[in-house]
């Protein structure tokens, strides 16, 4: 950590002085690759709504860890992410109620649930940090939590990829080709919710599905192939995470939202384009 | 029996194949047995379980019952390949994703978003060149006409040459030339390399052209066997009569 520290002293900004930007540097440019991968298959699904579900169903991670008396919520907010996600996608397979209810419904629950736990005794304004998140609380070993994350995703991207490419083009397609569309969905699934839990605490519950959703929506409009799909997504998300990063230091914001306000603006730059691409 | 030439299957035996979604029968007790060198059209009304019984056999959907795949030597082949050309693709069309794309993803390990393999890249190239569509492998999948999204799903099935191909409506968007070209493609197929080829059709024209046997199904087979014995069945008249009165 020191020579990485070392590193960033002697850039030439004065932002970077201080640790607590360092760290949130470090933090930036390990979740937006981890975001920008994922959110190229969250838009191609049509999964935008779902991950948001997902954030808001953070509260609720909370609230079970805290009457767990677990120290840090951490482990209860992947768990139930994973539980939610996975039972969502099951229900969603039944096809008894459009999607969109079905999210809506399991979204507004956890929500619901989890203030009602988290106000009890009059306590939540303590966990209302997590509404807009601080990304300049983040600590070393969440930093390397967060790198490992990246590493197994990125692995299991290049596994799976090709697979989710195809179910989510015809997945009857898919089947006869001997993939196992449920379980390649829910590996995406389980990927999705430990990366919005881990990271929903630096960003925040109201803004982590635009850091999720924007860079990819932002390349899609001018993206011919996956692999510029990818590199568009990725090249957002970076820039924007980093620029918006030093905007909200400098204009003293909250660095969640100014992310997700940079990447909003580069996403309406390439809606313009959009037309001229398509012919 | 036919000569055999490329394909290792021999024939594909359905025996007492049900389908239940959550207390419906959908189709029940379904018995068929699908030749090599043969193409079977499946026909029946609207709802009658044509497509259900295509999704059981390409393994989409539970099912109770059993679908054996058997090879020459009467063996049962664990993992037959199976080439299938859906209705329609029913995806958002802003996807980026290119035709290349689109037929690497079913073969190519090498994950796309990384590049494509440059050796698999020319021969789906030739592939396309083989039916004047070569311009196609970098259009945007979502910005093909109806005709040649067929030549690009067609093409994707065959690629390796399946035990079974099956089509499922396989000719909407396209127009007359372009369905007879594509019969007449299939058939070639079928007697090149000798595989299975279930067709799911509406056409009862083409059936009769192009089909050797048919099935008729109504939650469960009502008829079966050489096309025209199906066409006299009572079955057949019952649920398709009146198409024949117009005439």
């Amino acid at each position: 950590m020191n020579f990485i520290y070392n590193i960033l002293n002697s850039l030439p900004f004065e932002f970077i002085h201080y640790d607590f930007m360092k760290n949130a540097l470090l933090a930036v440019i390990i979740i937006t690759p981890l975001f920008a991968l994922l959110g190229t298959m969250a838009v191609n699904n049509k999964m935008a709504f779902f991950s948001d579900a997902l954030g808001h169903s953070a509260f609720t991670g909370i609230a079970i860890g805290i009457l767990l008396g677990l120290g840090n919520p951490v482990l209860s907010m992947v768990a139930f992410g994973i539980f939610l996600g996975l039972v969502i996608s099951r229900v969603k397979s039944f096809k008894t109620a459009s999607t969109d209810t079905i999210i809506s419904v399991f979204s507004s629950v956890s929500v619901a649930l989890g203030i009602v736990i988290l106000s009890k005794n009059g306590g939540f304004s303590k966990y209302s940090s997590y509404l807009i998140g601080d990304i300049l609380i983040v600590t070393p070993q969440e930093i390397l939590l967060m790198f490992i994350v990246l590493i197994v995703v990125y692995i299991v991207w290049i596994k799976i990829y090709n697979k989710l490419l195809l179910i989510s083009i015809n997945s009857s397609l898919a089947s006869s080709r001997g993939i196992n569309c449920a379980l390649i969905e829910n590996i995406f699934v389980v990927l999705l919710s430990i990366s919005v839990m881990l990271s929903v605490k630096w960003i925040g519950i109201l803004t982590i599905n635009s850091f999720l959703i924007l860079p990819s929506a932002a390349a899609r409009n001018i993206a011919l192939n996956s692999k510029q799909y990818h590199f568009y997504s990725l090249a957002i998300g970076i820039i924007c995470g980093i620029a918006g990063l030093i905007i909200s230091f400098y204009a003293d914001t909250s660095a969640g939202a100014t992310m997700v306000l940079t990447s909003a603006v580069v996403y309406f730059i390439t809606l313009m384009f959009k037309k001229s691409v398509r012919k | 029996m036919k000569s055999h030439n490329n394909c290792g299957l021999c024939q594909i035996d359905i025996e007492n194949l049900s389908v239940v979604n959550r207390g419906d029968i959908i189709i029940e007790n379904i018995n068929l047995t699908f030749h090599c060198g043969e193409l079977t059209a499946v026909i029946g009304r609207n709802g009658a379980g044509k497509t259900t019984l295509l999704q059981a056999i390409i393994n989409e959907r539970p099912y109770t019952g059993s679908i054996t795949f058997k090879s020459h030597d009467d063996t049962a082949i664990k993992k037959p390949k199976i080439g299938y050309v859906p209705q329609q693709l029913v995806f958002d069309k802003s996807t980026p994703v290119s035709v290349a794309d689109f037929m690497l993803s079913c073969k190519s390990k090498r994950p796309l978003w990384l590049g494509s393999d440059k050796k698999q890249l020319e021969e789906i190239k030739e592939r396309l060149k083989s039916l004047e569509c070569g311009y196609l492998w970098d259009r945007p999948l979502g910005n093909l006409s109806g005709g040649e999204i067929q030549k690009v799903l067609l093409l994707t099935a065959l690629d390796p040459m399946p035990d079974l191909l099956i089509l499922d409506e396989p000719v909407s968007g396209v127009d007359a030339a372009g369905l007879d070209m594509f019969y007449k493609r299939i058939t070639t197929i079928r007697d090149q390399y000798h595989i299975a080829i279930i067709l799911v059709s509406h056409d009862l024209n083409l059936i009769q052209r192009y089909a050797d046997s048919a099935v008729l199904i109504d939650k469960t087979v009502v008829a079966q066997g050489d096309v025209d014995e199906v066409f006299a069945s009572d079955a057949f008249n019952q649920l398709f009569g009146y198409l024949r009165e117009e005439k």
